[in-house]
């Protein structure tokens, strides 16, 4: 700013008005080409997770053995296509027990967002509270929160997936109770790093000096200040637990069959990678995809949660 | 030993600290950061604290809001605010004081808001204790203290962010934010240091008007002598956690009685009259505090320094209907 020579009370010149949050996102993502891409892919997986099965050309546990092995649409068409199998009306093919793979590939997007969202979901919440408790409260509970996470943390994760699982008995609800105990001391450490940043700083000193009640604080001042990374950690674990989910139920481990997640159907589509390629293909590129997804959009979120890299366009 | 009340005006005191002294608690052993000060603001007046970094200005300011960090601890002394002892205060009776009757602006402007919420919201987080306000009236209770602090068209302006206002605009945003409640006191800490001349200007000058106009008592922290001068009515001068002088502003710069305070006012650039090549300065280095010195404890680097000085911590002289300074000098001019 300008130094003015006149009187104390002055206007001083103004930054032009930035535009509201809303259109600021919709301008921040029009510049932010894998941004939008990453958003487009998340709201494409989410959609079709929720309308997957009313739009499935079949069940996706119909066996029907006779069918096996069809070649997809793309393969029917290079190769001329053979009318006998009708292989035009399995767009993925089918898996060596005659199953539909779209239709298991469908189903299967449901279980991983329902699993990788829905565990992260629980974990953020339960990490949120118990880092901003270590952060902001008490030494002592500070240290044993502390002990706690680090406890969870030494154990290798796949190690600890593999024991819960065989301990507990594969299930989704086990599954999601794994990745739970694995991401919340992650999260409750960063957001604990984060609070004791923040409460030392002035400004919060400003805040106390003007009579904030502690709560008030730490959910209305120092919440909206560290939450961004959380967010941005959180949207990249999604597709790392996807993977957890497809890795433990590879093993034999995960999601019992017959549920078709993408990681049984990827483990099935191995055991036929000779005969029948497109079934490990059609389990992988979904995966990928939703991967490379949420890691956009978290980068992409990153700017837009912090008001001081927003554009003022 | 405090100056009588009734000898500086005859209003009661909104701040009287009384002997009071702060350890830090640090892994090379206890820092004694204040000992035994002794400042009163009377109502209505403008209090200045000046001294070096370090003399513990800001361990005052921060010791009065309760503010301490977890290291520091009062080891004696009381503050009496409006006449109601702080020390003892549960931490809500203290708190419901804070931000309403007692409120502090900071040295940075540029650090002392909340980045990620909008001045509007933070603004009327301050007005939490007002149940009888409604949302509108809070609103306009803030865009008005917005506009009397010279912010134009602040309905718009109560929307957006502290990054997109000036370093100015910020620290009268805060002013603003500190005066809201009409406290009786309200600490300045540095509140022009960060900021250029003329803008600091044009912040003790809003300062004076706001004093005025809700007769609100500021306790001014500074090293700058020329704003003390220039807003204060009372000085108090402290060196190495010790108030070493204080009296009225015409008391300390025309018959300054501490060598200290002296040689303060020598060092003042802004007061030299002749160019030297070389700006004055005061010879060696303010004392550990770690290790006081047993005698005055500024002995070490006083030009009139005299035996008595390096054994006996002198006490508290009258040098005027007002004035004290703590320097055995007085006595013996006083003795002789």
């Amino acid at each position: 700013m300008s130094a003015q020579p006149s009187d104390a009370l002055a206007p001083v010149e103004l930054i032009p008005e930035a535009p509201g949050f809303l259109i600021s996102i919709v301008r921040r993502l029009r510049g932010d080409p894998l941004g939008l891409l990453g958003l487009l892919i998340v709201l494409t997986v989410i959609v079709l997770a929720i309308i997957g099965p009313s739009i499935a050309p079949y069940s996706p546990f119909k066996i029907k053995v006779p069918e096996r092995f069809m070649p997809p649409t793309l393969l029917a068409l290079v190769g001329g296509g053979d009318g006998v199998h009708g292989t035009f009306s399995h767009v993925f093919g089918t898996d060596n027990l005659g199953r539909d793979v779209f239709s298991r590939v469908l189903a299967g997007t449901q279980i991983a967002l329902g699993v990788g969202g829905g565990s992260i979901a629980i974990a953020l919440v339960i990490g949120l509270m118990l880092g901003l408790i270590a952060g902001y409260g008490p030494r002592w509970l500070d240290n044993f929160l502390m002990l706690l996470f680090d406890s969870i943390y030494s154990f290798p994760t796949v190690i600890l997936g593999l024991t819960v699982m065989t301990l507990l008995g594969p299930s989704i609800p086990t599954l999601m109770f794994v990745v739970v105990v694995i991401q919340t001391p992650a999260y409750g450490r960063l957001i604990r790093t984060a609070t004791l940043a923040t409460k030392s700083s002035e400004y919060i000193l400003a805040i106390r000096s003007l009579g904030s009640s502690p709560g008030r604080i730490l959910l209305v001042h120092i919440l909206p200040n560290i939450i961004g990374p959380l967010f941005i950690v959180a949207s990249m674990d999604i597709p790392s637990v996807i993977a957890l989910e497809a890795g433990l139920t590879y093993l034999g481990l995960g999601i019992p069959p017959p549920a078709p997640s993408w990681g049984r159907i990827l483990q099935e589509g191995f055991e036929s990678i000779r005969d029948a390629p497109w079934i490990v293909v059609a389990g992988g590129i979904p995966l990928i995809l939703t991967t490379l997804g949420f890691t956009f959009l978290g980068e992409s979120l990153r700017d837009l949660l912090d008001p001081k890299l927003r554009r003022i366009v | 030993m405090a100056l009588p009340a009734s000898s500086i005006a005859p209003a009661a005191n909104v701040l009287e600290v009384q002997g009071l002294s702060v350890r830090f608690r640090t892994p090379r052993g206890p820092v004694l950061a204040l000992r035994n000060v002794s400042v009163e603001v009377p109502r209505g007046s403008v209090v200045g604290l000046v001294g070096e970094s370090g003399s513990g200005k800001s361990t005052l300011a921060l010791a009065v809001m309760g503010l301490m960090s977890g290291n520091a601890s009062i080891t004696e002394g009381s503050l009496r605010f409006a006449g109601r002892e702080l020390l003892g205060l549960k931490p809500q009776e203290l708190r419901a004081l804070r931000g309403d009757r007692l409120s502090m602006v900071f040295q940075d402007p540029m650090t002392s808001l909340n980045p990620v919420r909008a001045i509007g919201l933070q603004m009327l987080d301050i007005q939490y204790r007002e149940r009888s306000l409604s949302l509108a009236e809070k609103r306009r209770k803030a865009a008005d203290m917005l506009r009397r602090v010279g912010i134009p068209d602040p309905e718009r302006q109560m929307g957006r962010y502290p990054h997109e206002f000036s370093g100015g605009m910020r620290q009268r945003i805060a002013i603003a934010m500190g005066v809201l409640e009409r406290p009786e006191l309200l600490i300045a800490d540095e509140p022009t240091t960060a900021l250029d001349v003329t803008l600091e200007a044009q912040i003790i000058q809003l300062l004076r008007d706001l004093r005025r106009e809700f007769n609100t008592s500021i306790l001014f922290i500074s090293h700058n002598l020329g704003l003390i001068a220039e807003l204060c009515d009372i000085v108090v001068v402290l060196y190495a956690g010790e108030v070493v002088e204080q009296g009225t502003v015409r008391d300390i710069f025309h018959r300054p009685r501490h060598p200290y305070t002296q040689a303060l006012l020598e060092c003042d650039p802004a007061r030299i009259a002749e160019v030297h090549r070389e700006l004055p300065t005061i010879t060696g280095d303010v004392p550990n505090l770690l290790r006081i010195p047993t005698g005055c404890v500024f002995a070490a680097r006083c030009p009139s320094v005299f035996d008595r000085c390096r054994v006996e911590q002198p006490a508290d002289y009258p040098a005027g209907p007002a004035h004290l300074a703590r320097c055995h000098l007085l006595a013996e001019r006083r003795d002789g």
